[in-house]
């Protein structure tokens, strides 16, 4: 991949918070909480979650399907389904969100946050160039004229490693593979140079070559331009691979949060310790993975104590059930919400 | 793009010559005679047999159906049995009264539909929202002859703003054809409108909640260029469809309204060759329309073609 160069590469960054201090966390959220109306009552889909996330930095957001961990992010930067209810703090480069006007927060989201979504085949829109789908951002957030934003939009084509870019520009979603559409959207999400990345399961509709290219391309860029990312991801070989940090979500709260060799060297909580032992060991071949038996709660229905309490092999006292366990600090940084850390089972 | 268009052309004429064989059994099922029709109460038998010779009416069915194709190949689509007039010129001269009704009719439709439909998806379960549902209701559950009765009562009879009925050719007076085609076209366009706003926004809010109309708000677009550029380039081809199917059938369709207006259209002429039994006329009307909903239906594909990148043209 060449270098970057010349003007139309350089956003301004106009618009953006004058100063930039490096300890301050590029995105902060704090006792972030989501309830969403539906019409079986109110489903509490995140629920008083905090993390940062400084540039350079990868934070994992892991867990199953309806975890949390999607939802804490698009409530966070004001894309979450309109009958969604959002309470909580959350700061980007040091500026609350949640308190801004739409349209203010729409350009900063736009301009310094980039997404990258599960599934390319539908986060592009069919209908028009991706060329055109890159460059809209550069237009819309860094004054570019028309003309300078495509220009841009090859070079970021080319950045992303998509093989003659300038024709490339003027071609629609459904000529490209899976795995070419997805840095597509990589390189719309870099469009306007962002602070933070946020990828939402950026690698799960694609084959395994193509899944280490991206996550390869991702770790690239990041150490390249300094990009803070978040990865959403219930794939921890993934986790292992780019993140810095890792928190670990069930039933829309934290269960374990801390540095990513902690966590995974001395795992505190008996979900995340499940879920280490549900990954394939090339070591044990041939043998049955083990599996956490039954299902995650419902967020119209959660539990009142743990939510993991169901599922538990530890189980050990009544709290467990009817009170919910904090959050509490086992080594500096790695926290974990169990009133039993560590302890294997009952 | 040309092959395309030239296969879909042939493929036309073979729909056309099922037409032609539908509509000539049919008639053939239709009880009255023509002939007796035409002559009126008081003819002789040498009078009768003649013109049943003079039409054609004597020989063998198989032979009626092949000549009639034959000549209508070269665009002889017979004379009228009551005005002896070709029938080829006749429904061309109706064709400008249809036309300008059902464009007119269209376009007022599209004019209250497409905004409504919109805001209605964009905003839905507002006030605007539920309104556009009450309309859409109302219209497809009136029928368009009674808004015509009500439209004449109120605009022509108590206001007296506009004429009851007749019409003005668009080319000889425009302001009197504006004036005259106004009432049933509204009459017509009311339904029109009622579907094309239920169809425009079901189509609309399907696509709101496709994923890239997500990606699209992820960018920090204003919401007017998500919705303009995002949403309605992909919503709108679909609807593309209905407002090509809406035109064509009320070219071929508004028979009774025409008949109510004193619209001197296809629809009147159809209407008029049924009551006449003037088979000639009835079958080249029938034929006319049949051919522009064809054309209608192939304008569609290749619109089709140029609006959605995926569909490929082979």
């Amino acid at each position: 991949m060449r270098e970057r160069s010349g003007r139309p590469t350089r956003p301004g960054h106009a618009g953006a918070p004058a100063r930039r201090d490096p300890a301050e966390p590029v995105l902060a959220i704090e006792d972030l909480t989501v309830t969403i109306g539906t019409r079986r009552g109110p489903a509490r889909a995140v629920a008083g979650v905090d993390w940062s996330v400084r540039a350079g930095q990868t934070l994992a957001l892991v867990g199953e399907s309806g975890s949390g961990k999607s939802m804490t992010v698009l409530a966070a930067t004001g894309l979450a389904p309109r009958a969604a209810r959002v309470t909580g703090r959350v700061r980007l480069l040091g500026e609350e969100l949640t308190v801004l006007p739409e349209p203010r927060r729409r350009r900063l989201r736009g301009r310094h946050v980039g997404f990258v979504f599960q599934d390319p085949m539908t986060s592009l829109n069919p209908v028009l160039t991706v060329g055109r789908q890159v460059s809209e951002g550069c237009e819309e957030h860094l004054g570019m004229t028309r003309r300078q934003a495509r220009e841009r939009a090859v070079e970021l084509l080319d950045l992303v490693g998509i093989p003659s870019p300038r024709r490339r520009a003027d071609a629609y979603p459904h000529q490209f593979s899976g795995g070419m559409r997805q840095r597509v959207v990589i390189a719309m999400a870099l469009s306007c140079e962002p602070d933070l990345l946020i990828a939402d399961e950026p690698t799960t509709a694609l084959d395994v070559t193509t899944q280490a290219q991206i996550v390869e391309l991702v770790a690239d860029l990041r150490r390249r331009l300094g990009t803070a990312v978040v990865w959403i991801t219930h794939d921890l070989g993934v986790v292992a691979g780019v993140a810095d940090t890792v928190a670990v979500m069930y039933g829309g709260r934290i269960v374990e949060q801390g540095p990513v060799d902690a966590v995974f060297a001395a795992p505190s909580h008996p979900y995340t310790r499940a879920l280490l032992a549900a990954r394939p060991d090339p070591a044990h071949r041939g043998r049955e993975l083990p599996a956490i038996q039954g299902a995650p709660p419902s967020p119209l229905d959660l539990p009142a104590g743990c939510a993991f309490w169901p599922r538990c092999p530890v189980r050990g006292d009544a709290r467990c059930e009817h009170e919910l366990p904090p959050l509490v600090p086992v080594a500096p940084g790695h926290r974990v919400r169990t009133f039993y850390p560590g302890r294997e089972d009952a | 793009m040309a092959r395309f268009v030239l296969r879909r052309l042939l493929q036309s004429v073979v729909v056309l010559l099922g037409v032609t064989l539908v509509v000539f059994l049919l008639l053939q099922l239709v009880p009255g005679d023509p002939v007796r029709v035409a002559l009126g109460t008081r003819f002789d038998q040498q009078t009768y047999d003649a013109l049943r010779e003079r039409s054609g009416l004597d020989r063998p069915l198989v032979a009626q159906y092949v000549g009639y194709v034959g000549h209508a190949l070269t665009g002889d689509l017979g004379v009228s049995f009551r005005s002896g007039q070709p029938v080829t010129t006749i429904v061309l001269e109706r064709l400008p009264a249809t036309l300008s009704l059902a464009v007119t009719a269209v376009l007022l439709a599209l004019l209250v539909a497409f905004p409504l439909g919109v805001l209605s998806a964009v905003r839905s379960g507002s006030v605007l929202d539920h309104a556009a549902r009450v309309f859409s209701q109302f219209g497809v559950s009136v029928p368009d002859f009674w808004m015509g009765i009500m439209g004449i009562l109120l605009f022509a009879g108590v206001l007296g703003w506009l004429p009851p009925s007749g019409y003005v050719a668009l080319t000889e007076d425009p302001a009197g054809w504006a004036s005259h085609v106004l009432l049933p076209a509204a009459a017509v366009g009311l339904v029109t409108a009622s579907i094309l706003t239920r169809f425009i926004r079901s189509s609309v809010l399907e696509v709101l909640s496709e994923d890239y109309v997500r990606t699209a708000e992820a960018k920090g677009l204003r919401s007017r260029i998500v919705v303009v550029r995002h949403v309605l380039r992909n919503a709108l081809i679909p609807v593309v469809t209905v407002v090509a199917v809406q035109l064509a059938s009320l070219i071929g369709g508004v028979i009774v309204i025409e008949v109510l207006f004193a619209w001197p259209g296809v629809g009147r002429l159809t209407y008029d060759a049924v009551q006449a039994r003037d088979y000639p006329v009835l079958q080249g009307a029938v034929l006319f329309v049949a051919a522009l909903f064809l054309l209608m239906n192939l304008l569609v594909d290749v619109l089709y073609a140029r609006l959605d990148p995926r569909i490929g043209v082979r």
